[in-house]
């Protein structure tokens, strides 16, 4: 298959992991922020085969993971009210706020309906006028256009039953709270392929500027992962550190400006909670003022509860930071499962403990 | 107000005889009853020729003469929304599913009953396409449906229509089959590509728009069960149709039924270039998406070449392939060979496999 195939060639990788192995004289740490490109690291043995010439350490980059409690939560409430649907992309429905999950209300009577498209959720708001269609808009750059798309058509339908519990997050706040931290360890990052080819990577200039780190835009691919992790060595082993692209099929230095703009039409840069980090600035996107009409935490303001104090015993803010790997924590595997997940990372399609459970614990049993 | 020529009369609230829908009445034992059976489901479903006395309309059941040898019985019911999509509906699929069930048991079809659980409101050309199609893929099959019921429920409380068969089928007197056969060094097969009734029934149902439209591999599968039982007699250890939760379920099952770890070779499934595109743009994986006309044989080593000739030569198994192997127990029930030549777990997911969002 084309776009596929020549991507996964088992002869080129086997020379890209070997090319890494004579570039690297140590061992040096690596951070991917996207969960596709954690998952395809995995799945195609690859952390494995680069074990001993690199470490690769897995950051914030599933969406529904750093999802804060308190806005599933709030969905979950919203669901269980009579005529309210709560519309949602499928990898959200089995994250567990507080104490259940989407699937959770819907099995105990909630109304909520998967979509693969966020204009799905217009569509659904079009054909049921007697209820409230609230649309959990989740996800970084990568899906923001098309959620700004629909508040755009709402907005041009008209549509006074449709609205958004937005939680979008922005990826570069995410790098530079890491960077920040007193505990990091990331000596170069895997920037987010699907990220930058919204964003473009222009922004990206300040962070290695300012932190002397290497960033190479990766794709998700085995072979788009080879390559980007040995662009990283290579500017690790020369001392260098600036923006390089080994995604450049998908992503370039100005992005996609049409995307851009809708995203800007429709949403503003705002602080926002990240689960497992707590406020990051300028860590998230919110409705802008003309837009407001569809946000739901203002339609269903007064239905706003009262946060649920639970003991949480997930390490997912220690996993999500790459300070340590999933089977490093005490519940990983034994208290926490994805059949019975203590937080979202074991159970998000994307989360890094759903990975290695999938992908490294079964053989390691 | 009122002319000459169109006098109003005060309605009745008396069920019409002519309605174009399915009533509640219909499932209550009287006439509209009878005559529902009557007129639409027996002639679209009789195989005329039923060498027993069935129990669609005279009879409360079906009598048959059993002579020496075993009888295999299956049951299943059937849910699927849409009702139609592209390559089958779920009239086919009552049929072919439960034939298949038989099949893969090493039992040639002989007879199904039929139950159909009707909603109020059931447009009777919907209910006359779906007979139409269980009636042909009985047909296609040479099986007779013997007995049947029908309910009605209130509108909403179900989605249209659900089907349940039961197949009766005579099992084939050469050797049986089973996870109990599977022995270290069997080779495993697919017999043809992997995925299409799933994604199909998911772009349908989600209208995901892809185009062509994906469709489903839904077929009966008794000829090659036959076909290859028949040339391989004791070589064939095990068969199963890889419906629900995929080739995935099916290898997990067999490897905790007979405490063996089935290995395969990703690079040998077979798989549609659609299908995988389609899989690659949702994040599934193929070896979870269902099949309703595919089916997984263990054959012992010596015999697979023959089994690969015997499937290939029948159009519904024309693209059999090998893609593992039954190996003695390892820390997975069921490994898989990926990218680099490592070995991989295959994991079992909690239940369906969520699309990813990005």
């Amino acid at each position: 298959m084309k776009f596929v195939d020549e991507f996964r060639e088992p002869e080129l990788a086997l020379r890209l992991v070997a090319q890494i192995r004579e570039t690297a004289t140590r061992r040096w740490v690596l951070m991917d922020v996207c969960g596709g490109q954690t998952h395809s690291l995995l799945r195609y043995g690859i952390e494995v085969a680069l074990e001993d010439c690199v470490e690769l350490i897995h950051g914030p980059g599933c969406p529904v993971c750093v999802t804060s409690c308190e806005s599933i939560d709030f969905a979950l409430q919203l669901a269980m009210q009579p005529h309210v649907i709560v519309a949602s992309f499928g990898d959200m429905l089995r994250v567990p706020g507080s104490r259940e999950s989407l699937l959770d209300v819907r099995a105990r009577g909630g109304r909520v309906q998967m979509v693969y498209s966020p204009m799905d959720a217009v569509e659904l708001a079009r054909n049921h006028p007697d209820c409230q269609v609230v649309f959990f808009a989740v996800g970084f750059e990568t899906t923001a256009p098309a959620t700004a798309l629909a508040a755009l058509h709402a907005e041009q339908l008209g549509l006074d039953n449709f609205s958004m519990l937005v939680t979008h997050v922005r990826v570069l706040p995410a790098m530079e709270a890491l960077l920040l931290s007193p505990v990091n360890r990331v000596q170069a990052f895997l920037a987010a392929g699907h990220v930058c080819a919204v964003t473009g990577f222009a922004e990206y200039d300040v962070l290695v500027d300012r932190f002397r780190v290497p960033v190479v835009v990766t794709g998700f691919e085995p072979i788009d992962l080879l390559q980007g992790i040995l662009g990283a060595v290579q500017q690790l082993e020369a001392g260098g550190h600036c923006v390089s692209n080994c995604y450049a099929r998908s992503v370039s230095r100005e992005g996609n400006i049409n995307a851009q703009k809708t995203v800007e039409t429709v949403y503003e840069v705002a602080d926002r909670d990240w689960r497992g980090f707590g406020s990051i600035r300028n860590g998230g996107l919110i409705l802008r003022d003309r837009f407001e009409r569809f946000d739901s935490e203002k339609r269903f303001a007064t239905n706003q509860m009262n946060p649920i104090s639970v003991v949480n015993t997930c390490l997912s803010s220690e996993v999500l930071s790459g300070q340590i790997k999933p089977p490093q924590c005490p519940y990983f595997g034994n208290a926490c499962t994805p059949d019975s997940p203590l937080g979202a990372p074991m159970v998000s399609s994307e989360g890094a403990c759903a990975a290695y459970f999938r992908y490294q614990w079964l053989q390691s049993k | 107000m009122m002319t000459p020529d169109r006098i109003e009369f005060p309605t009745c609230p008396v069920t019409s005889f002519q309605h174009d829908r399915v009533m509640l009445a219909h499932g209550e034992g009287g006439r509209l009853m009878r005559k529902l059976l009557r007129e639409r489901i027996a002639p679209a479903i009789s195989c005329g020729n039923a060498a027993i006395s069935t129990g669609i309309i005279e009879n409360d059941a079906a009598s048959f003469t059993v002579n020496d040898g075993d009888m295999a019985i299956t049951t299943d019911s059937y849910v699927v929304s849409p009702l139609f999509f592209p390559g089958g509906d779920i009239g086919s699929l009552a049929v072919f599913g439960t034939i298949n069930d038989l099949a893969v048991s090493g039992a040639d079809p002989l007879w199904l009953t039929l139950g159909l659980i009707l909603e109020e409101g059931l447009p009777f050309e919907l209910l006359d396409r779906i007979l139409l199609s269980i009636g042909t893929a009985a047909k296609r099959c040479g099986v007779s449906i013997v007995s049947g019921d029908t309910k009605v429920v209130p509108k909403g409380v179900l989605d249209k229509i659900f089907i349940n068969t039961t197949g009766i089928g005579r099992v084939r007197d050469i050797g049986s089959l089973g996870s109990h056969r599977l022995h270290e060094g069997d080779a495993i097969l697919v017999s043809g590509p992997i995925g299409h009734h799933g994604i199909a029934v998911l772009a349908a149902r989600e209208q995901l728009g892809l185009n062509p439209a994906p469709r489903s591999d839904c077929a009966p599968l008794h000829e090659s069960c036959r076909c290859l039982h028949n040339a391989l007699g004791r070589d064939l250890h095990a068969m199963r149709d890889a419906t629900r939760g995929g080739v995935s379920a099916v290898l997990h099952e067999w490897s905790e039924a007979s405490s063996h770890t089935m290995k395969l070779r990703e690079s040998l499934v077979p798989i549609a270039p659609n299908i995988r595109g389609a899989c690659e743009l949702l994040g599934l994986d193929p070896l979870y998406v269902a099949n309703e006309g595919t089916f997984v044989a263990a054959v012992s080593r010596p015999a697979v070449t023959r089994a690969i000739e015997v499937l290939q030569n029948l159009d519904v198994s024309r693209h059999a392939t090998i893609i593992g192997e039954v190996t003695k127990k390892q820390s997975a029930p069921v490994i898989v060979e990926r990218l680099l030549g490592i070995w991989q777990p295959l994991d079992e997911p909690s239940g369906a496999p969520l699309p990813r969002i990005c």
